[in-house]
């Protein structure tokens, strides 16, 4: 067994250009399948984590009639006594914030220029605002007893060509049905380098919204997010809420994404496979070539009575070699590239992915389930594609010892 | 005592509508400790009968009886251990596997017996002797000389103690030195150790050495000759 080892090894080493190429296409591969799952990991972990942080929280209570997209203001789409709720539920220790919202449809106009406008009422002062807080690129944040400040994104500041302390008119639905125009001060510009969200939404504090759209102190929903979005199953048979209001999770609120994220998913399996695909047709190649090449020695170790499967187990020793290298290079070149983009993330803009909010650089993530996982695929697929070559060598015939011409 | 005997032979080799009759009913009884020359004509089968008699090629009629066993009987893995204990092989082209030292290729029929690491190398340097290559066990196949080379096959085709060592023009591609050295050696060992040698040849110097000379022609054992000399 040593011998055989002893053997491939060398085998290997009499075409080293070869070898090495060799175990680079499967390194090259195993590389591409590390960066591929780590960018794709990131940006998907990164969207959804994202889209709850910004949008849609961990859970919301709702009335069973809201209907998100056309942000009702009827009094049965709201929900009535929210802070007490959200007292209730604030005392279960997953949760890390939870607060009352309400959302109005309008639209902001500056001279000639106008745009569509998610009005959000938030309180300034819960943690779940931090994020947009934490946004603010020039101005100030809103606070609670503002009664003429909102909050723009950065998209539409630019838009609208407006710059912190600017006046801006609003016109919002009221629960009545009715328009409601007012004149604000750009108190504050934010940007969360999420375009899909900063381009529409417009903050005011909670207390002026619900002034302003007359539903007294009604909210849309109430705001939950909790310490880890792992924890979401485990918070929900703790929630009980009157038969009017329901409750959704982030799965509920983003169903476009996550069905999204299945449908990529499966886009990237068949890249998985072309990618595996190329490094194995590479493998059987060179081993092909080699047994070719090698057509007089294997009848030589025939004729002095080697049986087919240890001629095999040198040729499936060789492919393993040729695995172990090229795997050790492909985790080398992978995890460096993907380290590189872990800290420089790469810039992919505005996506322009409708409903989906993603932010505008890619940082790429590597678990250690992608890793070991695709580490072991490229092995066994390199292994298995050895296979072939290794069959053919056992099957050859020891006369070839005799008859081959140098 | 009988090491080969062979039973009415044919080889037909068919390569599309081609046929080729390679032998075409051979009988023919070698006893151990033999020292014997095919002989023949170029095309005349010396190579398919010797393939025959080392089990590296199936008749496609007749039986070869190798230590008093049909091989005609034996599927492949049974014929490679046939070859492994019972059958030692040189070549016209020297026939080393590149990778390995002389010292290695000698020792992998060994290995391949599973002898141990001691009896091993005892075994492999007394044969480096016998073919006067000691002080070149470490050096590669493409580092040694025809005859160096041919010295080594011999000594690894020794190696396992086989009944017979079928050799195929063994000097063709060597100088009259280097092929008298290895017809010299190939002849102490025959008598040294009993081994049988058959090898097929067109040199007449080469079947000078032979004790019993067969000639073939066009597939059949045309005539036999016992030379009396030295
Ligand atoms: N693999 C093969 N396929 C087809 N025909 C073959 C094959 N091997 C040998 N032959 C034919 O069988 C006949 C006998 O060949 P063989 O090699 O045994 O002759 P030989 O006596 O060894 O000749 P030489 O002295 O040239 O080595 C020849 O006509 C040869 O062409
Ligand atoms: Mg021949």
């Amino acid at each position: 067994m040593i011998q055989i080892l002893k053997m491939a090894f060398r085998d290997l080493g009499r075409n080293r250009r070869r070898s090495f190429f060799s175990a680079l296409a499967v390194g090259a591969g195993l590389a591409l399948l590390i960066l591929m799952a780590s960018v794709i990991e990131g940006e998907m972990g990164s969207a959804i984590e994202s889209a709850i942080k910004l949008q849609s929280g961990h859970i919301q209570i709702r009335a069973v009639t809201y209907n998100e997209n056309k942000s009702s203001l009827k009094w049965v789409d709201l929900i009535e006594n929210p802070e007490q709720i959200a007292g209730q539920i604030g005392a279960l220790n997953q949760v890390k914030a939870v607060t009352p919202r309400l959302y109005a449809s309008g639209f902001l106009s500056s001279g000639t220029q106008s745009a569509g406008a998610r009005i959000t009422g938030i309180d300034p002062l819960s943690p779940a605002s931090d994020p947009y807080r934490e946004g603010v690129v020039s101005g100030n944040f809103i606070s609670p007893d503002d009664r003429e400040a909102v909050l723009i994104g950065k998209p539409m500041a630019d838009k609208l060509n407006l710059k912190v302390g600017d006046n801006v008119s609003l016109s919002l639905n009221t629960s009545d049905g009715n328009v409601q125009d007012q004149t604000f001060t750009v108190k504050g510009i934010y940007s969360t380098n999420t375009y899909g969200f900063d381009s529409a939404t417009v903050f005011l504090p909670l207390v002026k919204a619900q002034a302003i759209t007359q539903t007294e102190n009604h909210a849309s929903t109430i705001f939950i997010l909790l310490k880890d979005t792992a924890l979401t199953d485990s918070v929900l048979p703790a929630l009980h809420v009157s038969s009017n209001l329901e409750i959704k999770t982030w799965k509920d609120l983003n169903a476009l994404f996550v069905d999204y994220e299945a449908m990529a998913q499966s886009y990237i399996s068949i890249f998985y496979l072309i990618i595996l695909a190329i490094s194995a047709s590479v493998i059987i190649n060179t081993l092909i070539m080699s047994v070719y090449e090698r057509t007089r020695e294997i009848g030589i170790l025939s004729a002095i009575g080697m049986r087919g499967n240890r001629i095999m187990m040198l040729f499936l020793a060789e492919s393993s070699m040729l695995a172990v290298g090229g795997v050790i290079m492909g985790l080398i070149i992978g995890v460096l590239a993907t380290l590189y983009f872990n800290v420089n993330g790469f810039y992919i803009g505005n996506m322009g992915l409708s409903g989906i909010l993603i932010t505008d650089t890619i940082y790429a993530k590597l678990t250690t389930d992608n890793l070991i996982n695709l580490t072991i695929m490229t092995f066994v697929v390199t292994l298995l594609s050895g296979f072939y070559p290794a069959v053919m060598a056992s099957r050859m015939q020891p006369v070839a010892a005799l008859r081959a011409e140098k | 005592m009988e090491v080969v005997k062979i039973e009415n032979v044919t080889r037909v080799y068919q390569i599309g509508k081609l046929e080729t009759r390679a032998l075409q009913g051979v009988d023919l009884s070698i006893e151990s400790g033999e020292f014997t020359s095919l002989v023949g004509p170029s095309g005349s089968g010396k190579t398919t009968l010797l393939q025959m008699i080392g089990c590296l090629d199936q008749p496609t009629s007749g039986h070869v009886i190798v230590n008093g066993k049909d091989v005609t009987k034996l599927n492949r893995n049974q014929r490679a251990d046939m070859r492994r204990e019972n059958i030692g092989f040189i070549f016209q082209f020297f026939a080393l596997i590149p990778t390995l030292s002389a010292y290695e290729n000698i020792e992998m029929p060994l290995l391949l017996n599973r002898q141990g690491t001691a009896e091993r190398k005892e075994r492999v340097m007394e044969l480096l002797k016998a073919v006067d290559l000691t002080d070149r066990a470490n050096n590669r196949p493409d580092q040694l000389s025809g005859g160096q080379q041919q010295r080594v096959a011999i000594a690894r085709a020794l190696a396992p103690r086989p009944a017979l060592i079928l050799a195929d023009e063994p000097t063709a591609n060597l100088d009259t030195e280097n092929g008298r050295q290895v017809m010299d050696i190939m002849q102490k060992l025959n008598k040294d150790t009993g081994v049988t040698f058959v090898f097929a040849t067109h040199d007449p110097r080469v079947i000078n050495y032979a004790r019993r000379v067969v000639t073939l022609q066009d597939g059949l054992i045309e005539k036999e000759s016992k030379p009396v000399k030295k």
